[in-house]
């Protein structure tokens, strides 16, 4: 009889706290002091991922700078939902300029910093996939090819949900938004390659690019707190379902996003200095219909005739991604 | 300190002088030599404590501008033409936030058909967006003006755009007067934001306003810019005290006392309406030029005051709003409302277009003689035009127009456009 | 301050804190709670045991808190640690996970350590001033004993036998349930002030009641005598009955057997005795049995560890007749209805002595006479009070109808001890409303750590055969811990932070440790999120008064 060593606290091990583990070891978002950098009152949908995110993140930011942090945000969601005059939900420093410039923003609050000799004092950028991946991309490039002391967040909806759901470059194949219907021969979003922003932003070689989900807090505040210990640009991205524009039950937040992960459809990994250090492996691996069924956008792909080409190219889509990056543990 | 120097390295000395802290540059010509000579002072180290940010866009520089100067760093950026159209965006929102910045516009024209020689349309089409204007004569001028525009900038929490003519100004070699260290930081105080982003004070910058609001914060917005009517004659005072000239102000007349005619200009230009106003004047016409030097905000009412007795006034300026006419004009003739006296738009120097004394004699009498139409175009040639619009009425597809003009300008004399 | 206000540009820059300002619960249609439903494993318990209750403490290493909470129901959990038959682990949702909670061997682990510890109960905060009479210190008996001194009564326990212990004694090898544990769990009882009256057979109920002034009584007398089937015998055929065997094996003297040993009937008692022959040097033993292996009423481990163990196993099967040593068999055949049909088949074996293991029956001479009282199929009748049809007169355990269980019996103790304190203090019990079961559709299981059950370690199989050393050994302080920790905690909130962490909307409270949490419906949306995201089943949403 061998003895299993307690390695575990298997009593909700992956929960946000656990009264088992020392505090130290359990997630910001467990403890009672938390800085709530995003405070309630904030006109987020029911069941926003993003509201979410951002303050799992800029929690995470908060702790590990001391909560000396300065934030600039683009254009929005997160930024029409946290400060529509005369309410803002931010406890924290906090600057929106536009939709394009958040990274270039960043930038100059840094480079204010820096001047000042305010060395402690760190600056994040954030936006959607929208102004991140389209409309803010060129200052976001500019801002990781100059290396700038900036960690720029991105909460990734797939889609333009501020302006009701219009197609990003972040959007997934076959898709429904307000601009890709699903009529016609080929309905829903084109299947492209889609922009992959964070093998983009590995590609310019900065300190750190991660991508997280709010399905995985340990995770994601494990992310934002290395990120931390770099100086340079650094990039995370966020995955964060929208009730509204995915047409998912506002309950089904983080079970989508955690589904995205075990599916394999979003890889998560981080990389240093554009080589990947660290793969979240899949845990319990599911279907790529498992993911798929629960979203109206994706509802033309089922019903009487379900779509089995199209369901068939995303299973492709997942296995590539479990390949390209080993999320499958070899033993399983 | 006397000095033979190019336009635009004397505004990068000036500008030096003022310690910005953030320096945000994309090149374009004709500024490329100023935030070249910038780079040098800060990388050489004769600028200390001056972060220099070499950016992706226009766009990006006006942002990072937005950032630091929200961080409550003094900054500075400076471009031209398409530069100016590509930060659009972002030169709205600089003054929509109250932030500082002193960014130089070297005066430049706006394609289709890009054109890299000096007018002032660039600057005419941010007239609304918030941006104090105020626009230099000289080199003498446009490095005293930078100076000011600190002080400007920050007394009221709003950006300051100086204007300088392209080539004209930022390429010529004249003499200038540069000042001491010692003299601008007794006129120009440390910066002392109004609001800065502060871990220890921490507040949200940039709300969404909706209709609830947003008159409010657009009048605002308006009765700050129409302070700068009295604070930019005060900086005007202070400047002379300490550097012993006069540089800037709202408006400034040249024999205007007694004269029947008075031109209206704004920037260089002026220099060569004041050549030709001597000779006029030698010649006994009752001539004298006034010069803008605030454009916006508007000095509507100094402007009235310096022209009630005149019967006649020329605009000249180096823009044209397509579909109307002249914007300065405009804006005059609004000015002078309710004034019996005849207002002539002249459109002149466009896309780098020399401006002739010859010319400007010429314009100036038909004025006096009240021959002049109201809007009028400099030199313009005719035979083009007309045999443009000849084709475009015979052919309804004649091609673009730029081309075809340039075809019939290099089949009439060899082209000077360069 | 006052300045910087006046500094800020108006509505362009906002001041901290006040989107509170905005109260974004009005936008809710459904609003989440917080509710406790009752694990699977509670809702099984005969013995009525707040198991995940006492897990949750086990878990933190705090096992004197574990002890108290489980003893609040159980006075005897190194007893039940071993002999309890643990239906709550086949109700453990873990069991769909990758195995059920190994509930029983955390029991037992607790058990120990508490007679390891000397720990005591608490004794009662204030005496009542009633009389109790406990009649039979089994299972029930005791149990019943425990909770009515807890409540404050004053109790005497008749026992007819020398030792207290009942079936637990009697009934159960020693390879089982050593017998320092029984004892140590007794004593304990003891010591809470209940007096144990050895040796003090109540010939008559009614009697023994006026003249002890007791106020109420408990019977709980058991079943002792072995029920008898007729089966044709001879000369020189030695048949016993199983209760009798095992209860000779308290004694000094221990039943000879023989070589061959044959045991007829399939419940856990034919096991035990199965198991005990084997233990006494029987090289063959041989269970027969009417029907098949899974209609067998023994559980199935304790068939499997008989089994590895060398015990044969006849199924379909009926004895005809036993004569000089040889046992006459008959093959039966098993209907579709489920009935026996005889085949007419017939073979024989030999056997040294044939044990009947076929039940037990009640001794209920001492309520003859007693005006009320109802006996049905040799079983007292008691109402839903467990009160007999005489007033003050309760029964409980194996004289009642019911599964014959020391984990029953217990859950007996404990529920007529409840109707007695209530009947005592002229009232009735109530039974709290039940919660709904937290069924594993409750649960988000995607949150605990993959955790394989710990098999107890059992003794090796040549020296189980042949001696009465306890077969299964306990789990050690990190193994208990360890499978203390594999319980979900179904439908009561363990404090993980999920609820508080996954709101989007910083509507959850957190109350601090142990005080757990509150839902700030000022700003709540009802999104729901917290109740996907409870591991445990623990909030639900309730549509809004609107």
């Amino acid at each position: 009889m061998s003895y299993e060593p307690i390695k575990f606290y298997q009593t909700g091990t992956f929960t946000i706290g656990n009264r088992l583990l020392a505090p130290e070891q359990r997630t910001g978002q467990a403890d009672m002091g938390r800085t709530n950098s995003l405070n309630s009152g904030h006109r987020a949908c029911q069941g926003c991922g993003e509201a979410l995110g951002a303050r799992y993140a800029i929690d995470a930011v908060m702790r590990a700078t001391g909560n000396q942090m300065i934030a600039c945000n683009a254009t929005g969601c997160l930024e029409v939902f946290s400060t529509p005059y005369p309410e803002t939900s931010w406890q924290i420093p906090w600057i929106h300029s536009l939709f394009g410039n958040a990274a270039a923003v960043a930038t100059g609050v840094a480079a204010a910093m820096k001047v000042k000799g305010k060395k402690d004092v760190r600056v994040i950028a954030q936006g959607g996939d929208g102004g991140t991946t389209d409309i803010g991309f060129g200052c976001l490039s500019g801002m990781f090819e100059r290396n700038d002391d900036v960690l720029y967040i991105c909460y990734d909806n797939q889609a333009y949900m501020n302006t009701g759901v219009q197609r990003s470059s972040a959007t997934p194949p076959a898709a429904r938004t307000a601009t890709t219907m699903p009529v016609g021969p080929e309905p829903g979003n084109a299947w492209g390659q889609g922009k992959n922003v964070p093998q983009i932003a590995m590609a310019h070689g900065i300190p750190y690019v991660a991508t997280a989900t709010v399905a995985d807090l340990h995770d994601l505040e494990a992310k934002v707190k290395r990120a931390m210990e770099f100086r340079g640009a650094r990039y995370i991205h966020i995955f964060v379902p929208c009730p509204l524009g995915w047409g998912a039950a506002s309950h089904d937040t983080i079970r989508l996003a955690r589904l995205a992960k075990e599916t394999g459809l979003f890889p998560v990994y981080s990389a240093e200095y554009g080589e990947v250090v660290s793969v979240s492996k899949i845990r319990q691996k599911q279907p790529v219909e498992d993911y798929l069924r629960p979203q109206r956008r994706f509802a033309h792909l089922f019903g009487k005739n379900p779509n089995v080409e199209v369901i068939a190219r995303f299973q492709e889509m997942a296995d590539r991604n479990i390949r390209k990056f080993g999320l499958l543990d070899d033993n399983k | 300190m006397l000095k033979q120097t190019e336009g635009s390295h004397a505004v990068a000395e000036a500008v030096a002088l003022c310690r910005p802290e953030v320096i945000c540059a994309y090149p374009i010509s004709p500024q490329t030599h100023i935030v070249e000579g910038l780079g040098e002072l800060v990388k050489s180290g004769e600028l200390q404590n001056c972060e220099y940010t070499n950016v992706e866009s226009e766009f990006a520089a006006m942002s990072v501008a937005i950032g630091s100067s929200a961080a409550g760093a003094r900054t500075y950026t400076a471009t031209a033409s398409q530069g100016l159209l590509f930060m659009a965006e972002a030169v709205y929102n600089a003054s929509g936030l109250g932030l500082p910045i002193v960014m130089t516009v070297a005066n430049r024209a706006i394609g289709a058909p890009i054109n890299i020689w000096n007018d002032h349309t660039d600057t005419m089409s941010q007239r609304d967006c918030g941006w104090i204007q105020i626009f230099a004569e000289t080199n003498q001028e446009a490095a005293d003006l930078h100076i000011q525009a600190f002080k400007l900038a920050e007394e009221l929490s709003l950006p300051v755009m100086v204007c300088m003519d392209g080539f004209i100004l930022t390429h010529a070699y004249e003499q200038v007067d540069m000042p001491s260290q010692e003299q601008v930081d007794a006129f120009l105080p440390p910066y002392s934001p109004r609001q800065s982003l502060d871990p220890a004070a921490p507040v949200s910058i940039g709300a969404m306003v909706g209709p609830e609001a947003f008159s409010e914060v657009r009048y605002l917005a308006h009765a700050k810019q129409m302070q700068a009517l009295d604070l930019i004659p005060k900086i005007s005072a202070e400047f002379k005290e300490i550097f012993g000239r006069d540089s800037g102000g709202l408006v400034r007349s040249y024999l205007c006392d007694d004269a029947e005619t008075i031109v209206v200009a704004l920037g260089s230009v002026i220099g060569t309406i004041k050549d030709t106003v001597d000779e006029m004047r030698a010649e006994g016409h009752k001539i004298g030029v006034l010069g803008i030097h605030s454009f916006r905000p508007f000095p509507a009412e100094a402007i009235r005051k310096a022209l009630s007795k005149a019967k006649h006034v020329v605009v000249l300026e180096k823009s044209i709003a397509i579909g109307v006419g002249g914007v300065v004009a405009s804006n005059v003739r609004l000015a002078l409302d309710g004034i019996d006296s005849r207002i002539y738009c002249v459109v002149a120097g466009l896309g780098g277009r020399n401006i002739l004394r010859t010319s400007l004699h010429r314009v100036f009498r038909q004025a006096e003689a009240g021959e002049l139409e109201a809007l009028h175009f400099l030199d313009l040639d005719w035979d083009v035009v007309n045999r443009e619009l000849e084709r475009e009425r015979t052919q309804r597809r004649s091609g673009p127009i730029a081309e075809n003009i340039l075809r019939d300008v290099s089949a009439v004399r060899s082209s000077s456009v360069g | 301050m006052e300045n910087k206000q006046i500094d800020k540009p108006f509505a362009i820059t906002l001041d901290v804190g006040s989107s509170l300002a905005n109260k974004t619960g009005s936008w809710r249609t459904f609003r989440p709670v917080y509710l406790q439903r009752i694990p699977p494993c509670n809702n099984q318990c005969p013995a009525g045991e707040n198991i995940q209750g006492w897990l949750f403490h086990a878990e933190s290493g705090n096992y004197r808190e574990a002890w108290k909470t489980l003893t609040a129901d159980n006075p005897m959990p190194g007893v039940m640690g071993r002999v309890c038959y643990h239906t709550c682990e086949s109700a453990c949702n873990r069991g769909q996970l990758d195995s059920a909670v190994g509930i029983n061997s955390v029991e037992r682990f607790l058990g120990d350590e508490a007679l390891k510890q000397n720990w005591q109960f608490d004794k009662p905060v204030k005496e009542s001033g009633k009389k109790v009479l406990v009649v039979g210190a089994g299972p029930s008996g005791l149990s019943a004993a425990y909770h009515l001194r807890r409540m404050g009564h004053q109790v005497t326990i008749q026992e007819a036998g020398p030792v207290a212990g009942g079936m637990m004694r009697f009934g159960i090898p020693k390879y089982r349930l050593p017998r320092e544990v029984l004892d140590g769990e007794i004593q304990r009882i003891v010591n809470l002030g209940v007096d144990l009256k050895l040796n003090s057979k109540v010939k008559d109920i009614q009697e023994t009641m006026k003249a002890g002034g007791y106020d109420a009584v408990f019977l709980a007398v058991g079943a002792h005598i072995g029920k008898r089937t007729d089966i044709p015998a001879c000369e020189g055929s030695r048949i016993l009955d199983a209760a009798a065997v095992l209860r000779s094996m308290e004694g000094e003297d221990k039943p000879m057997l023989g070589r061959r040993v044959a045991i007829y009937g399939g419940g856990n008692t034919a096991m035990d005795v199965a198991r005990t022959a084997k233990r006494l040097g029987a090289e063959e033993v041989v269970v027969i049995y009417r029907r098949t292996r899974d209609k067998m009423p023994a559980h199935d481990f304790e068939v499997e560890e008989a089994l590895q163990e060398g015990v044969l196993m006849k199924w379909l099967s009926t004895i005809k007749g036993m004569e000089s040593g040889v046992i006459t068999v008959e093959k039966v055949a098993l209907e579709e209805d489920g009935a026996l049909s005889p085949t007419g088949e017939f073979e024989t074996l030999e056997a040294d002595s044939l044990i009947l293991a076929l039940g037990q029956d009640v001794e209920l001479s001492l309520l003859e006479n007693v005006p009320g009282m109802e006996i049905k199929n040799g079983v007292v009748h008691v109402n839903q009070h467990m009160m007999t049809g005489a007033p003050g007169i309760f029964a409980g355990g194996d004289m009642v109808p019911s599964d014959r269980t020391v984990t029953v019996a217990i859950g007996h103790g404990k529920k007529a001890a409840r109707h007695i304190d209530a009947w005592l203090n002229g009232g009735e019990y109530v039974k709290p409303a039940k919660h709904e079961v937290a069924t594993f559709d409750k649960l988000n299981t995607w949150y605990y750590t993959d955790a394989p059950k710990t098999v107890r370690p059992m003794l090796d199989i040549i020296r189980r055969q042949s001696t009465f050393e306890e077969v299964q050994g306990g789990l050690d302080e990190n193994n208990a811990l360890f499978e203390a920790r594999r319980c979900l905690s179904c439908g009561n909130c363990f404090e993980c932070d999920n609820c508080y962490g996954v709101c989007p909307d910083n509507a959850v409270i957190k109350l601090g440790p142990g005080k757990k949490f509150e839902f700030n419906y000022d700003y709540c949306k009802g999104c729901g999120i917290c109740v996907e995201e409870c591991p445990c089943g623990a909030i639900k949403m309730v549509p809004e008064q609107i």
